[in-house]
């Protein structure tokens, strides 16, 4: 098996890409990523880890705008990020100059999508090492739109869905927690989400909101914090409630 | 000079050129060898005079309430000599979007149907139609990176849309105007006499076509270059249809039928002496 790894446009005998296998574990060693798509409210979600008391946090944006109408979050390498969103910008306002139109959510997705894929079947390049949660308002028919790219290149639709370190159980709380939400409600279910898997507190978390009349808005430490008691409120009355189911008789 | 678009392009410009576009071809701008000649400007300048004075035809559209007209004549010319009186000058690129030809008739042909190609691939890619913006900028854009080799292209692209209905004028020297009355060709002047006296925004159907109808006839009245056939299409929000096809020479005794000339004085005969 070792010899099946060198040279990515190589498939191993059981029909593996080891390259991409391996950029998945990158990915799987990112920042805990949460997207959730209400029905007018989109809402990301990243793990912010503790910066250090030298670094400016404000140049560590993780969630980032592509075009008014789309937003982006990442798991994974954070410089192949940067490489990728430069690439995704350029094409939104190529798009803009060819077709006198924004980009549909689908369409910049499947352009980043086929560079993620480009970068799996060229000689002497490796893949880029993220997973990538793309959010926005379809700019004709202004339905929300939640999809996910990984570094093999395909991508699809969700209605939520996590990605990075321990997505696995956030994606579970998302399944049995899932529900159409707006407005608020979806920054709530996200921050549930994130809360799973990441130490509770406002400066742990980096949330935005995308909505159509507004765009994209990071939420700030206060708002978080606020959220945050508010759902710790809820967990606590519904604990109550179970531990005392019949309090009037 | 060529504008530096290298920021704009999709693919990574890689070290050895590793990375395969097979199927980005299609969309890169087609190339051909250039001639290895002594003074290359000079062939160039003759070549594009050479073709310049022929946009000799009479097309028009315009935009009205109920969708787009499109009319045009039928005559090519070479010169002094008559080579066809019976072209198409309408150009179906899809069934929602109509061209014209005016200029080079094999540049136009050529162009059209590979902007009709395009249009489809992008109806396959992103599951909606073209907007007759996007597709009248994706043919401008080709023009405009043949801009100085001799292409002579002035057509206008009418379709209709999402947004409705929309008209769109463009050229070989890669000039894009967006609007809503349009005539192109040797006989343009005449035609635009006719069409802007007698339009108006909410015309019926039937009033439009006859006016589009009139403006071609009276340009190939007066126009040697153009003739033949006035085609008249109509574009609205099921696609286009042809209306009506009627040979210029007929629409002349129609407009001006002959009138016997009254007898003032009959002669009779002299009464035999």
């Amino acid at each position: 098996m070792a010899r099946y790894d060198r040279a990515i446009t190589v498939f191993s005998p059981d029909g593996h890409l080891f390259q991409v296998e391996y950029a998945l574990e990158a990915v799987r060693k990112g920042n805990a990523t949460v997207g959730v798509r209400g029905t007018d409210t989109i809402v990301l979600g990243v793990e912010k880890k503790s910066t250090p008391k030298l670094q400016d946090s404000r140049s560590v944006r993780k969630i980032v705008s592509l075009d008014t109408h789309i937003a982006l979050a990442c798991a994974g390498l954070k410089a192949d990020a940067r490489v990728l969103i430069n690439r995704a910008r350029i094409e939104c306002q190529s798009h803009r100059l060819t077709v006198e139109d924004p980009v549909t959510v689908e369409y910049i997705t499947r352009y980043i999508a086929g560079l993620q894929q480009k970068y799996t079947q060229s000689g002497g390049v490796r893949p880029f090492g993220l997973s990538t949660l793309i959010v926005g308002f379809d700019p004709y028919t202004g339905v929300p739109a939640l999809y996910q790219t990984d570094p093999s290149g395909t991508f699809s639709a969700w209605k939520a869905n996590a990605t990075g370190r321990n997505s696995n159980s956030m994606r579970e709380f998302l399944e049995k927690n899932y529900k159409e939400t707006s407005g608020q409600e979806t920054v709530k279910l996200a921050i549930r989400a994130l809360l799973e898997v990441v130490e509770s507190g406002g400066k742990n978390i980096e949330i935005a909101v995308m909505t159509k009349e507004r765009g994209l808005r990071q939420l700030d430490e206060a708002e978080i914090d606020a959220i945050v008691a508010e759902i710790e409120a809820e967990k606590a009355a519904a604990e109550a409630a179970k531990k005392t189911p019949s309090k009037d008789t | 000079m060529k504008l530096d678009l290298s920021g704009f392009e999709s693919t990574p410009s890689l070290h050895g050129g590793a990375v395969d576009d097979v199927g980005e071809d299609l969309f890169s701008r087609p190339s051909f060898q250039l001639p290895a000649c002594s003074d290359f400007d000079g062939f160039q300048k003759d070549a594009v005079q050479m073709v310049k004075p022929a946009k000799g035809t009479t097309t028009l559209a315009f935009i009205f309430k109920e969708g787009v007209i499109v009319a045009a004549d039928s005559r090519a010319s070479m010169g002094g000599y008559i080579s066809s009186q019976s072209v198409k000058k309408i150009i179906e690129i899809n069934p929602y979007m109509l061209g014209t030809m005016a200029g080079g008739a094999a540049d136009c042909q050529f162009w059209h149907r590979n902007l009709g190609i395009k249009c489809r691939l992008h109806e396959l890619a992103n599951k909606r139609r073209i907007s007759v913006t996007g597709a009248s900028k994706l043919l401008a854009n080709i023009l405009y990176s043949y801009r100085g080799m001799g292409l002579s292209v002035g057509t206008m692209i009418a379709g209709w849309d999402e947004k409705g209905p929309g008209l769109y004028y463009v050229d070989s020297e890669g000039g894009r105007l967006k609007g809503a009355r349009f005539s192109v060709g040797s006989g343009s002047p005449y035609a635009y006499g006719v069409l802007d006296s007698g339009y108006r925004y909410d015309m019926t159907k039937e009033e439009a076509a006859e006016l589009a109808r009139r403006a071609i006839y009276h340009a190939t009245f007066r126009d040697g270059a153009s003739g033949g056939v006035a085609s008249v299409y109509y574009v609205g929000p099921d696609g286009w249809t042809k209306l009506s096809g009627d040979d210029v020479g007929e629409l002349h005794y129609k407009y001006y039928p002959v009138v016997p000339t009254p007898i003032e004085q009959e002669m009779a005969d002299a009464p035999a002496a």
